[in-house]
């Protein structure tokens, strides 16, 4: 069996420093090496390991013999944001999971080349997608992360009218927010979008549903509306000393770096306060972002904090290797218990207890208890919260007639069908804080349903 | 979308009148929200209160005071320029009812949000007394407007160059002492200001509520640098205010957060005037 291609990155005590890209891509022969790796199975369980059913084998086949066209061609009649997929996707929990090599070794790298012959396209420049013929029917998104640019992006091919309605002043959602630009470049995001309004979209910025007009607003102008909104508000722990100054919630730190590009301070306004000795609590890939991204603004020191051990961790295998490698300090199974400050309102330390598992509670994890008497103090100049986000409450409670679970979530059947006529919903404003491509593949079966909708009205 | 600048004029020195082109926002706007808005590409968000609205003519009215590098530099823009990017209407709109006898206190700044407050407590019935302060006559705004739509104007001036010579809290002391059945009182300023005016009227147990100016990103519920402590709780501004009972806000706090970016201030800020200005430092 041929090896697998490593993917060619930036050194770690460079990229410390930087705030480029991390993973480099691979080159053409890389490429095709790689995709003769493929077995090409009469029946792909990689595709059913795809939340948007990219015909893996067949794009792949494309790479093998140096057609890279018909590659991104077949990718793209049903994933219109492949150069971010393949660079956020955890492919290791999805296609790869199932692909067969990996039962014998090493699983083909699809991730790596869907982002490959996405790039060889932004790099070539896009071409103009082919508009269907219009169906008369408008349809409102309300958000431009990955839900609502998918859901967009089919809904325009279906011959729709579509208009996404976007809070902040730059679409993406989280992944323009969120995911720093060494894990996905701002320009990748961008270029997205652009092929995502070339299909016919309007995205309507500085709109905020819910103050700007209501759902019920929108459904006099529009004839369905999908709700996208995502899960954006920040979970704090409720201990004391969470509201020094110098406390961020990772949502704030992140979007100070990433949408408003602090890390560029002085040349851009947004001021973010670069720790000397950082401490970033939780174990998802949004603390792993944010504790690489006070390293790249020149900490001397940053360290996880995770209440369980590093099995449990929530992040992608590879991000948590991609920190370690850059220095990054892991204290597991230790966990918050207050935040000291000084009189002038600034954190000093953070109080954490060791814990340790018991039995596995219902996330299938073991359930961390704390260890008597274990309490002592880390020195923190910056500390951020990273340990979840829930749904933004603007938009359902400003909508008549939607059910909401107790969690804040939006009540929604299996294809984003909501309690309230012609609303859709789909993403992290319906599961909570999930994937990227999660998000998409609820984006994509919305658009179905709405589709289906919008022929009987 | 341009949101163009249609009337710009400096009130008193420093401080600064626009009219902004946003009929999405005009249409929907109420006394007591906010706008965030960046200047231009390498602009930060920065929250302003809404002044005035024009539903007809689709502009919002803002007031600001050139203090740091973004006021400043938005005051430099003339009428005809444009801003990026312009989001509202934020945060709760102020209640307003009918509650009898209301007291709007305005300081500084604060006057330009609490005069569409006192319209809209005039309109609702009430019988409105404002009570207006600046550190100096000619640094008073919109003594005129305040006269139109209150039933009794107090002016005070920390010099003395222009009615009371001292602090808003001293003429709203005056009123309570009185015995004058005072139902509730607006106070909008500086945070010195507001916690002084909630410690004159807790004693006289008058509900009281303020206009919290924390720092703020997205101004939607998304980041959180806003959170406030209200009755020992954690609060955003944005989105569970930005209006609060004056009673129960933590103002050490906020003033301690606000604090939060001084030395960045400062840095863009002499960074800012010395590219306009062509120092050498």
């Amino acid at each position: 069996m041929l090896a697998r291609q490593k993917m060619p990155q930036q050194d770690p005590n460079v990229r410390r420093a930087n705030f480029k890209e991390v993973a480099l891509g691979f080159s053409k022969e890389q490429a095709i090496e790689e995709a003769k790796r493929c077995l090409q199975c009469k029946k792909p369980k990689c595709v059913e390991g795809c939340p948007v059913e990219v015909k893996i084998p067949d794009f792949i086949s494309h790479v093998a013999k140096g057609d890279f066209d018909s590659a991104i061609k077949e990718i793209k009649t049903v994933n219109a944001l492949p150069a971010i997929c393949g660079r956020v996707c955890p492919q290791e929990t999805q296609c790869e999971a199932s692909c067969i090599l990996k039962k014998k070794g090493e699983p083909v790298s699809i991730g790596r080349l869907e982002r490959f012959v996405s790039d060889i396209e932004l790099a070539k420049g896009v071409e103009k997608p082919q508009k269907p013929g219009s169906s008369g029917k408008k349809v409102a998104i309300v958000g431009s992360g990955p839900a609502g640019l998918t859901a967009a992006a089919d809904l325009a091919r279906m011959g729709h009218s579509v208009t996404i309605f976007e809070a902040l002043h730059a679409a993406g959602g989280v992944l323009t927010y969120g995911i720093p630009e060494f894990r996905l470049p701002k320009d990748i995001v961008n270029s997205e979008v652009e092929y995502v309004k070339k299909l016919g979209v309007t995205i309507l910025l500085d709109s905020v549903i819910g103050k700007i007009g209501t759902v019920d607003d929108l459904l006099l102008e529009f004839d369905a509306v999908f709700l996208g909104t995502g899960a954006g508000l920040p979970v704090f722990m409720n201990i004391d000393g969470e509201n020094l100054n110098g406390v961020y919630s990772a949502n704030e730190f992140l979007t100070r770096v990433n949408l408003m590009k602090s890390y560029r301070f002085p040349e851009y306004d947004t001021p973010v306060r670069k720790g000397k000795r950082v401490i970033v609590v939780g174990g998802g890939n949004v603390a792993m972002d944010s504790a690489r991204c006070a390293l790249r603004l020149g900490a001397d020191e940053v360290t996880i904090v995770y209440r369980r051990g590093e099995e449990e961790m929530p992040a992608r295998a590879e991000e948590i290797e991609n920190a370690k490698e850059e220095g990054i300090t892991f204290r597991l199974l230790t966990n918050p218990v207050r935040l000291l400050g000084d009189a002038r309102n600034w954190v000093t330390h953070i109080e954490c207890v060791n814990m340790y598992l018991c039995e596995p509670d219902g996330s299938g994890r073991c359930k961390p208890m704390p260890l008597a008497g274990s309490e002592h103090k880390i020195e923190a100049d910056v500390v951020i919260i990273a340990i979840g986000t829930s749904p933004n409450p603007l938009v359902p409670r400003t909508t008549s007639g939607l059910e909401m679970s107790k969690h804040g979530t939006v009540v929604a059947k299996q294809n984003g069908q909501t309690t309230k006529k012609g609303v859709y919903a789909g993403g992290d404003a319906v599961t909570g804080a999930a994937t990227v491509i999660s998000a998409m593949g609820a984006g994509k079966i919305a658009a179905r349903a709405i589709d289906d909708y919008l022929k009987t009205k | 979308m341009p949101f163009t600048i249609l009337k710009k004029q400096e009130l008193v020195p420093t401080i600064y009148l626009m009219d902004i082109n946003a009929p999405r926002i005009a249409k929907k706007a109420q006394p007591g929200q906010f706008v965030i808005l960046r200047i231009d590409e390498t602009g930060e968000r920065i929250p302003l209160t809404i002044a005035d609205f024009d539903r007809k003519k689709g502009t919002i009215t803002m007031i600001f005071q050139a203090v740091g590098k973004t006021t400043t530099k938005l005051s430099t823009l003339k009428t005809g320029d444009a801003i990026l990017d312009f989001i509202g209407p934020l945060g709760n709109p102020a209640h307003i009812e009918n509650y009898g006898t209301v007291i709007l206190v305005g300081g500084g700044v604060g006057v330009a949000p609490i005069f569409p407050q006192a319209r809209a407590f005039k309109e609702a019935g009430n019988k409105v007394i404002s009570i207006i302060g600046a550190r100096s006559a000619n640094l008073l705004l919109w003594e005129e407007r305040m006269i139109e739509v209150s039933d009794e104007v107090q002016i005070t001036t920390d010099d003395g160059t222009k009615g009371h010579h001292g602090f808003v809290t001293d003429i709203v002391k005056k009123k309570l002492e009185s015995g004058m059945k005072i139902d509730r009182v607006i106070a909008i300023g500086p945070p010195v200001m507001m916690r002084a005016v909630a410690g004159v009227t807790k004693p006289f147990n008058v509900k009281t509520v303020v206009s919290l100016n924390s720092i703020m990103v997205d101004g939607t519920g998304m980041c959180g640098a806003c959170r406030v402590l209200v009755g020992n709780e954690t609060k955003f501004a944005c989105v569970d205010g930005p209006e609060f009972d004056a009673h129960l806000v933590d103002f050490t706090l906020l003033m301690n957060r606000l604090s939060m970016y001084q030395p960045e201030e400062k840095l863009a800020f002499e960074k800012y005037k010395c590219e306009r200005e062509g120092c050498t430092c």
